[in-house]
């Protein structure tokens, strides 16, 4: 690991200070067990380090909308009543990051801001409609989380900002999510593919659809088209299985031993049915 | 340089070191407690699992200078004098080593549990222990330990 200067401010605004005084030469770390990965292999190398552990941001609360601190520990939130309560497939998606060890150390804001495409809070996030609150010492921002990512390893951020929150809103009525991590390898793996899924019912028909996709391409992606091709259609067998095979062209995984991208994309086009059938059967409904 | 003053093992602790040391390094070279092993220095293997402020953590993925102020305990941090912590005993007992070098990881992960949650079932135990990793694939021997020491089994 390349020497660096730490430096640990006591606030958020000192925090943005010295992002501001140091640059692209700067970055942040909260628990540490995304970057330090990258410094030690030499992909990072900042001069600069700016801890972020004593910053206020590890409040999880909200009645509706949840708001998630962004250094509120996965570990926290997957133990969470409030996040069991109301959005109980994060908690399902972030009990299978990796270990408990991990959990302990990796955050919420690390999480996203890491934009690893592989992991499973992004997807999760994406199909809950999720938003990323952002400071600057230029204000303060939201972005949706599905404009957050931009590519491989890389999101909106510029290098004077920092998340302070991930903020989930009020679930759709009678709304069910599903998340499913494919591992046909060791339980502690990076998904070969993972689909989180969402759903609701009005008069009959689908409504408030979100179909997200974790290692399936260069970033945690939404397959729009699969939405779009069930909204305000009938919850049939039928209906499932053919919008499932259009998330084919949504995604672009790549080979490696997780898998070929070939078989990827079928698993993808499986995962997708499979959470879809099994967020509608979790809600009571009867798929004709 | 930065100095930091965590309590290891109970004992205060006041050293300078480079700000990119990591806890295991601190804690193998600066302090000489070798009992914490490096097996893939990337947060996989829980080789290196040490408690900070009670919580297991990757000591190869953990910047020293994060540790100022805080709690450490170690696998040298459990036994009182000759009297081994009721973990150890067991894995001895129930045979949950074998070549050993994972063993100071696994106690210390079993260690976390147990502080959390004192009558883990089989499948909590196994859940939680996933993360450490055992080269000799001694992991029946290992949960059986973890189980006897927490049905309060073994005598120390």
């Amino acid at each position: 690991m390349n020497s660096f200067t730490y430096v640990e401010p006591a606030g958020v605004d000192e925090a943005l200070a010295a992002l501001v005084q140091y640059g692209d030469e700067a970055k942040l770390i909260a628990g540490g067990t995304g970057l330090i990965n990258l410094m030690k292999q030499q992909l990072v190398q900042p001069s600069y380090l700016i801890g972020m552990r004593r910053l206020p941001l590890t409040t999880i609360a909200g009645n509706g909308e949840l708001r998630l601190g962004a250094l509120a520990t996965l570990r926290a939130l997957e133990n969470s009543d409030l996040v069991r309560r109301q959005v109980p497939m994060l908690a399902q998606a972030i009990h299978l990051v990796a270990t408990v060890r991990i959990r302990t150390q990796a955050t919420i804001g690390g999480a996203v801001s890491h934009a690893d495409p592989a992991q499973d809070t992004p997807p999760a996030l994406l199909a809950l409609d999720a938003r990323v609150k952002i400071r600057s010492p230029r204000g303060e921002r939201e972005v949706a989380l599905d404009q957050f990512f931009t590519g491989y390893y890389e999101t909106v951020l510029q290098p004077d900002e920092l998340v302070t929150e991930v903020i989930v809103p009020a679930q759709p009525a009678g709304s069910s999510a599903v998340y499913l991590k494919f591992l046909p390898q060791t339980h502690d793996d990076y998904a070969t593919v993972a689909v989180a899924a969402r759903v609701a019912m009005a008069g009959g028909k689908l409504s408030n659809v979100r179909v997200a996709l974790g290692a399936a391409g260069s970033t945690p992606i939404r397959a729009r088209a699969v939405e779009d091709a069930l909204t305000n259609q009938a919850p049939t067998l039928k209906n499932l299985r053919e919008a499932a095979a259009l998330v084919e062209g949504a995604v672009d995984p790549t080979s490696d031993f997780r898998g070929s991208a070939g078989y990827k994309r079928e698993m993808a086009v499986v995962f997708v049915r499979r959470a879809l059938e099994q967020a509608l059967t979790a809600a009571g409904h009867k798929l004709a | 340089m930065k100095k930091i003053t965590p309590r290891v093992n109970g004992q205060a602790q006041s050293r300078e070191v480079p700000d990119n040391r990591l806890l295991i390094d601190f804690l193998r070279y600066d302090l000489g407690l070798t009992g914490t092993k490096e097996g893939c220095s990337v947060g996989v293997c829980g080789a290196c699992t040490v408690l900070l402020n009670g919580q297991p953590v990757s000591s190869c993925l953990t910047l020293a200078v994060t540790a100022d102020g805080a709690e450490i305990t170690t696998i040298e941090g459990l036994a009182r004098g000759d009297k081994l912590d009721p973990l150890q005993q067991a894995f001895i007992d129930y045979g949950g080593f074998q070549c050993g070098i994972c063993t100071p990881g696994q106690i210390m992960a079993a260690k976390a549990l147990l502080n959390s949650n004192p009558h883990p079932s089989k499948e909590e135990i196994q859940d939680w222990m996933m993360g450490n990793l055992c080269r000799c694939t001694g992991y029946y021997k290992i949960i059986e330990s973890i189980q006897a020491a927490a049905e309060g089994k073994v005598r120390v």
